[in-house]
């Protein structure tokens, strides 16, 4: 998967978009701090909510605590 | 028959100002559905094959209209019956051999579900491959425009840029575009369609042909 590799490690995107999300933003927000593409973000985020990492309320994205740890941490 | 064969024994065309087939698809830049491109235009085209040299060449040729596109809010999005490990590879290849790297992501369609629902493969050319088609989606999902092109030649990205530009020039005016238009041509007003209207064309300060052939510049 392009954002968790198969040992649970972020790749370069996947920890770009979860740092994205440390405070409440949106898929617009998302976009204009990583410089990502619409659809690339828009399945990242799918993939770090599958995951855990990542909450979706509404149209907003956050980092669940699974996500926080992971962003503080260097996998 | 099975219901793939079924499907496959009479393969149907998506039909222009309709949704666009929906899909979810693996492609070299992870899974992607079309919904993840909403918002965007998206130029959805399909190959024969990797490693394969009209293909190459086309390849090369969508990277280098790829910025030009992105100036227009528009993503490319390339499709082959191959593996993903295949796509990775040709495009890792042509990076290598070409100095062309290739920005944008391409479905790995083994199960032919993509290509089937779009018509791609068309059997009197060949069963296993699929042909050249191009598929203008707008950022609503709607399918605006296809253009298909045989095995035998590569596609010209100048018509490519052109029809995207046409699209987005008719939807934001209101307006058609004539035969080989180009930004900053003329462009066509719609014909009137009632006789009221075709009278009060005249005074109207268009460029007339006569009252259903009118030019104007944007």
């Amino acid at each position: 998967m392009p954002c968790v590799r198969p040992d649970g490690t972020l790749s370069g995107s996947g920890r770009a978009m979860l740092e994205a999300v440390q405070t409440d933003s949106t898929v617009a927000d998302v976009v204009a701090k990583t410089g990502m593409p619409l659809f690339r973000v828009r399945s990242g985020l799918r993939e770090l909510v599958a995951a855990d990492l990542i909450s979706e309320t509404g149209e907003l994205f956050s980092q669940t605590e699974q996500g926080a740890a992971k962003a503080r941490s260097s996998g | 028959m099975t219901a793939i064969e079924q499907v496959e024994a009479r393969p149907g065309l998506p039909r222009l100002n309709e949704p666009a087939p929906a899909f979810e698809a693996v492609t070299t830049h992870g899974p992607l559905k079309l919904s993840d491109f909403e918002g965007s235009w998206l130029i959805l085209f399909s190959h024969p094959a990797d490693f394969t040299p009209v293909c190459t060449t086309e390849f090369m040729a969508f990277a280098e209209i790829y910025p030009e596109l992105q100036k227009r809010g528009a993503e490319l999005l390339g499709l082959s019956i191959d593996s993903v490990y295949s796509h990775i590879a040709w495009v890792r290849n042509i990076e290598e051999k070409a100095g062309v790297k290739i920005p944008f992501p391409v479905i790995a369609d083994l199960d032919r579900k993509v290509a089937i629902a779009y018509g791609m493969v068309m059997p009197g050319e060949s069963k296993t491959e699929t042909s050249r088609c191009v598929f203008l989606i707008d950022p609503k999902g709607i399918l605006r425009a296809m253009i298909y092109y045989p095995l035998t030649t590569g596609r010209n990205m100048d018509e490519i840029l052109r029809l995207v530009d046409a699209l987005q020039t008719a939807d934001a005016n209101g307006v058609a575009t004539p035969a080989n238009w180009r930004p900053g041509d003329k462009v066509i007003v719609p014909a009137p369609n009632t006789t009221e209207l075709a009278e009060e064309r005249a005074g109207a300060g268009y460029e007339c042909t006569d009252w259903y052939l009118c030019k104007k510049s944007l």
